[in-house]
């Protein structure tokens, strides 16, 4: 399993309510949610992301509300994968519930640049930049989170269990 | 080795006797919790589950309490899905207008949580009811969906951080500074994935409403629960709030800490928080002198909205006028609050004042409605979150503070240290 495409770059602490602000958690409908990820510190955020598309940030992305509208806003839009120094609990478990891929990186998380090309293998935890020509490794994803991530999150994976 | 508090409740809730730290576990849940924003998208995705049915339902509590009474079209739409789901599946806890508070307000009064349950809730804020001895952390609304479905979650065991409290509160200095000190202390990731066990002589000496303060912010320091050990104050609470039988869990002598820090009460001022991060903390006299105007006053929501932060504002608010220009909303957090406050005359103050008082909601905390700040605008607030945007415009900005300073900020009309009339 592999994501590739470009990065969009932010700091430490990017918090829930930037990523999708509490004045849209009345939406319902994901793609209507999705057109206002991350508005508030980067409003052409939504308009830009194409499919495949990387986050790349610092400490303790996703800290505060348990919104699980944030990781759903950034999958709808388009992201592939989350890379970032160290994530906050709530959005760590959220992604990983609704089939977001994240990984943890600190070396990659201070070296990668806004719009640089990157390809990331969730196997191995390999993250190359393929613009700079450099790599790291993250966290690999164990094999029944990969199989959770897969099937589409939480939900899918429990009920393929249980027709399994 | 021996364990934290945390790791005994999760021990007991896993059916082990024995836990370490990074270990993973399913544990059975004695309450799942969810609000008018979160329980919509957990009933969505209970309807992809193939079991449908709720594993307990006197033991899910769904409490409308962010966007309501309803502010819009759209947010009558979520709570009608929760009333359905509620009505469809029995829940008996189910809280709305005229019944409901603020929920970490509204659960322990209620009596639904008591010492040694292990509690998830798809609100952040859930790690509030570690003040009662209980282990509860914040999660999404898939987990709180499954919660409901199986009444089991699966938790990584974490370490702990251990804060040694000695001392006891100067006047005018409350929980909520205790725990604005140490989230400035350790940073907005100190305590990351980890518990926040808070310990020594200087508990006794805090109230249940500045416990209830202090464990509701360990979020706000990437904490995964706060917790107090349980004492004679704890049981009162409880007995006076419960029918429920309680489990008393003590850490073992010889549990390991990853860090620990020991705080003298007597030493602390009162502190507030600047945009736009809880860590981001001075010192009231620091702040004060920076002589920072404000347009807003917000005294309430589940960290300062209980009895004791009303009797702080009101003392407070009694000497005086609201500053012209100033707003100052004042929101109880449950109908039960609003209730006493009236009988205590709180309510009589704060209007004669020129402050207004709103029927119990979480709306301004996170820019929901009822107190939305315009571009430029500035707010002191007793809420959890100073974040860009986090109660209105991009380019307003929240002071985190506690009742005594929000209140005397309001009749000063700039952020001011609360002092003896």
């Amino acid at each position: 399993m592999k994501a590739k495409g470009k990065v969009f770059l932010y700091g430490d602490n990017v918090d829930t309510d930037v990523i999708i602000p509490a004045r849209y958690l009345n939406i319902q409908d994901k793609k209507e949610l999705a057109s206002h990820a991350m508005e508030d510190i980067d409003k052409d955020f939504a308009s830009r992301v194409k499919p495949g598309d990387l986050v790349v940030a610092g400490k303790n992305f996703g800290c505060g509300s348990s919104r699980e509208h944030a990781p759903l806003v950034l999958k709808e839009a388009g992201v592939g994968c989350v890379i970032a120094e160290t994530f906050a609990r709530i959005f760590y478990r959220n992604a990983i519930n609704i089939g977001l891929p994240i990984i943890e990186c600190p070396e990659a998380a201070g070296k990668i640049e806004a719009g640089d090309e990157l390809e990331v293998d969730f196997d191995t935890g390999r993250i190359t930049d393929l613009t700079k020509g450099t790599s790291f490794t993250g966290q690999a994803f164990p094999e029944f989170m990969q199989k959770l991530i897969e099937s589409g999150g939480l939900v899918p994976y429990i009920n393929s269990g249980t027709k399994g | 080795m021996g364990m934290t508090m945390t790791q005994k409740i999760l021990a007991a809730a896993a059916g082990l006797s024995e836990v370490k730290a990074g270990q993973l576990i399913e544990a059975d849940l004695d309450l799942v919790l969810g609000n008018d924003i979160t329980t919509p998208v957990a009933v969505n995705v209970m309807e992809g589950l193939e079991n449908k049915k709720v594993f307990d339902r006197n033991k899910i509590a769904l409490v409308m309490d962010h966007f309501i009474p309803n502010k819009d079209i759209k947010s009558a739409e979520n709570c009608k899905c929760c009333r359905d789901f509620a009505r469809e599946h029995g829940i008996t806890n189910y809280f709305d207008v005229g019944q409901m508070g603020i929920e970490h307000a509204l659960l322990p009064e209620q009596g639904l949580v008591v010492a040694g349950d292990c509690v998830i809730g798809a609100d952040s804020h859930t790690c509030t009811y570690g003040a009662l001895g209980a282990f509860s952390t914040g999660v999404g609304s898939t987990d709180m969906a499954a919660g409901m479905a199986t009444g089991k979650a699966w938790f990584k065991v974490p370490s702990a951080i251990r804060f040694n409290l000695k001392g006891s509160l100067p006047p005018f200095v409350s929980g909520k500074d205790v725990i604005l000190h140490i989230i400035g202390m350790i940073g907005v990731d100190g305590a990351l994935y980890r518990s926040m066990e808070f310990v020594g002589e200087g508990v006794a000496a805090l109230s249940m409403d500045d416990r209830f303060t202090i464990a509701n912010m360990a979020i706000e320091a990437g904490g995964k629960n706060g917790i107090f050990p349980v004492d004679e104050k704890t049981k009162e609470y409880m007995k006076a709030h419960s029918e429920r039988s309680f489990r008393v869990f003590e850490a073992d002598s010889d549990a390991v800490y990853d860090e620990e820090y020991t705080i003298d009460l007597s030493s602390l001022k009162s502190t507030v928080a600047c945009p736009h991060l809880p860590g981001n903390t001075k010192t009231i006299d620091e702040i004060e002198a920076e002589h920072i105007e404000i347009d807003q006053v917000v005294i309430g929501s589940c960290t300062n909205g209980r009895i004791s932060d009303l009797r702080a504002a009101a003392e407070i608010i009694s000497r005086g006028q609201v500053s012209k220009g100033v707003r100052c909303i004042i929101i109880p957090a449950t109908q039960k609050i609003y209730l006493q406050a009236l009988e205590e005359g709180l309510l009589k103050t704060f209007v004669e004042a020129g402050a207004i008082v709103s029927t119990p909601t979480c709306g301004p905390c996170l820019g929901g409605y009822m107190g939305i700040l315009a571009a430029g605008e500035r707010c002191v607030s007793t809420t959890n979150r100073n974040f860009v945007g986090r109660m209105g415009h991009v380019d307003s900005e929240v002071y985190l503070a506690s009742p005594a300073v929000a209140a005397m900020s309001a009749l000063k009309g700039y952020i001011a240290a609360p002092a003896q009339s």
